[in-house]
């Protein structure tokens, strides 16, 4: 199957997922026992005959809840997800504010979290059931067992209260400037100013937030590789490899791991979801100005409209992760490409 | 053979696999704990969980054994009595939340055709949402507390039991002892509780006991962010939250979180044990 076509298939069949997401969100929007209006305006402006009649004409409030639905989505094509109650911006305005400090944190993360999980992974099944795949094995399992929100005290406690190692929380302190917005993500738009001092201080403060979220992705990643590991070394062609003489780090690096990685491949894009859920905890903890702390703040004042319009966000992003997953796989497994 | 001998040799396999897995053993002994130190907490602890001493704030562990809070109550009291919203939270998400998914997913595996499409489509629809965030959005919408937070998981946690089920059902009802009930005039419903569901039943239970820590994080996590129970409340990931402010006293956050790490590590130390007894082929 050629590429594109391969593409155009795989986007077909995300389609109807997204149409039902927005399905989802609308009634758990509407599932709300208390007036929309209510939960979506300010109390000081409930009594604002003109405000309350001009948002049920904007949601199609007065009109059947299919009408209301297909209201709902035509608002959303055209990137209007309602007015936050707590900031007053629109909440597509807000997201693009905040978002670029999520991804900023969750790329790194990923690549803590998947290059840890792949070394322990392979150490784990290389020597499976000696004592390093023991000890590699227990402490994953810890690892994913520890609350992200515990585990992100303990780290501010030893590295930055106790050894100062790294910066405490926010993504820069009081007195570093901000770099020129270009990316919105420090660690870029620094460097590409060469702005060295907001890098350094950037880097140093999205050290411990992201290994703290990238712990929870090890665990997972570590886990699936080692048993897809396990079952390549069992395969045939491993002893043909062997018996063609090669040598052995050669054997494990290409043949195991390059058809051990398809597995992985799809758990790395699963955890990606897990890393969002994660970054909800890990930045309001650690301060961070991201759209897990702003989908916080929002449940904790009742910023209902807020709510939806993030959980909408990061189930496409999570949708579209799992799309590239799936296009990644293309190029990972020949058999796709043939069939 | 006596029915002594066949008690004796499973004595036997019970020890072996107890020798061959130590840290299921680790992992029942903690929980084992857990439950007691819950169930008998108006015994053991010390102080009322939610009477306060401000004379006594922010002591660190010492003369009180764990230390007290913001308001003087005592922690070690506190963490015990959140064992009692924690662990039964935890065990009935899973609970409910494997029911729902065993129903749909073994009518959709079992009927198949068009209640098998429309029902695992509706499940992959629950499935497209990271499960805290869709947790996050169903209890702001219900209002928070403790019932609320639990329908919110309840909701967000079938579906994985429905695909796995589903998946279970369509295998075992290939066997010939299913196509035999069948041919001995069997009623549909028959069939899919009596000879079908029993052979799923297995890798169904693996998946609870791997998940029961999963979903006392996502709880305590929920209630971390404000959306489970009262903030007077003595759950963990609520008196961590409230901890934070107060971080240079570690005590008042770390107890909490010591009693969650505990408890989740030793329900995965059994479910992982379970999963390496029921699927020898990872070991």
């Amino acid at each position: 199957m050629p590429l594109y076509l391969f593409i155009a298939r795989r986007i077909l069949v995300t389609i109807p997922l997204l149409i039902g997401i927005t399905l989802v969100a609308f009634l758990i929007a509407n599932a709300i026992p208390a007036d929309p209006i209510n939960a979506n305006l300010p109390q000081s402006q409930l009594n604002n005959a003109e405000l309350v009649a001009a948002f049920r004409a904007e949601w199609g409030l007065d009109k059947p809840p299919i009408e209301q639905y297909f209201t709902y989505l035509g608002n959303l094509l055209q990137g209007n997800l309602g007015r936050s109650i707590k900031t007053r911006q629109p909440i597509a305005e807000d997201i693009a504010r905040f978002l670029p400090a999520t991804i900023e944190l969750s790329t790194v993360a990923t690549i803590f979290g998947v290059t840890m999980g792949l070394v322990f992974g392979i150490i784990s099944a290389v020597w499976h059931n000696r004592l390093i795949d023991y000890v590699v094995r227990t402490l994953g399992l810890i690892g994913v067992s520890i609350p992200v929100f515990v585990l992100a005290l303990i780290g501010l406690t030893i590295f930055h209260a106790q050894l100062g190692w790294v910066a405490g929380p926010g993504r820069l302190g009081a007195r570093t400037p901000e770099p020129p917005l270009i990316t919105g993500m420090y660690i870029v738009d620094s460097l590409l100013t060469g702005q060295w001092n907001t890098l350094r201080d950037a880097v140093s403060r999205i050290i411990l937030p992201s290994m703290v979220l990238g712990l929870y992705i090890a665990g997972l990643i570590s886990r699936i590789t080692r048993s897809s590991m396990l079952e390549v070394l069992g395969a045939d062609y491993m002893r043909t490899a062997r018996s063609k003489g090669l040598r052995e780090r050669f054997i494990i690096l290409k043949h195991a791991l390059s058809n051990a990685m398809i597995p992985v491949v799809t758990v790395i894009g699963l955890s990606y979801g897990t890393l969002l859920s994660g970054a909800v905890l890990t930045e309001s903890i650690f301060a961070w100005p991201g759209i897990g702390r702003y989908m916080f703040r929002a449940s904790t004042s009742q910023d209902f409209p807020a709510i939806m319009g993030v959980s909408l966000l990061i189930a496409l992003i999570y949708v579209v992760v799992n799309l590239i997953v799936d296009i990644l796989y293309y190029f990972l497994d020949p058999r796709i490409r043939a069939g | 053979m006596t029915p002594v001998s066949a008690q004796v040799k499973r004595r036997v396999r019970v020890i072996r696999i107890a020798r061959r897995n130590p840290l299921i053993v680790i992992g029942l002994v903690v929980v084992l704990v857990w439950i007691l130190g819950a169930v008998f907490a108006p015994q053991i602890a010390p102080y009322p969980p939610l009477t306060q001493n401000v004379s006594q704030r922010l002591q660190p562990p010492g003369a009180y054994t764990w230390g007290t809070d913001e308001l003087g109550r005592d922690i070690y009291s506190r963490v015990l009595y959140g064992a009692r919203i924690t662990i039964p939270a935890g065990f009935l998400v899973i609970v409910i939340g494997s029911i729902i998914g065993t129903i749909v997913g073994s009518v959709a595996g079992f009927v198949g055709g068009f209640w098998d499409e429309l029902l695992m489509r509706v499940t992959e629809l629950f499935m497209a949402f990271p499960t805290i965030i869709l947790a996050m959005a169903i209890t702001a919408a219900l209002g928070a507390d403790i019932r609320n937070a639990i329908i919110a998981l309840v909701i967000v946690w079938w579906p994985s039991y429905a695909r796995l089920v589903r998946g279970l059902v369509l295998k075992v009802k290939r066997n010939e002892y299913v196509e035999a009930a069948h041919c001995m005039g069997a009623s549909k419903f028959y069939i899919l509780t009596r000879t079908v569901l029993p052979n799923c039943l297995a890798p169904t239970l693996v998946l609870t006991t791997l998940d029961i820590g999963n979903a006392i994080l996502t709880f305590a996590g929920l209630s971390f962010l404000g959306l489970g129970p009262e903030p007077t409340s003595p759950e963990w990931g609520r008196m961590i939250a409230v901890g934070i402010d107060y971080f240079d006293q570690w005590w008042t956050w770390l107890f909490p979180g010591i009693g969650m790490a505990t408890l989740v590590i030793a329900s995965n130390f059994i479910g992982d044990s379970l999963r390496d007894i029921f699927d020898p082929r990872l070991q």
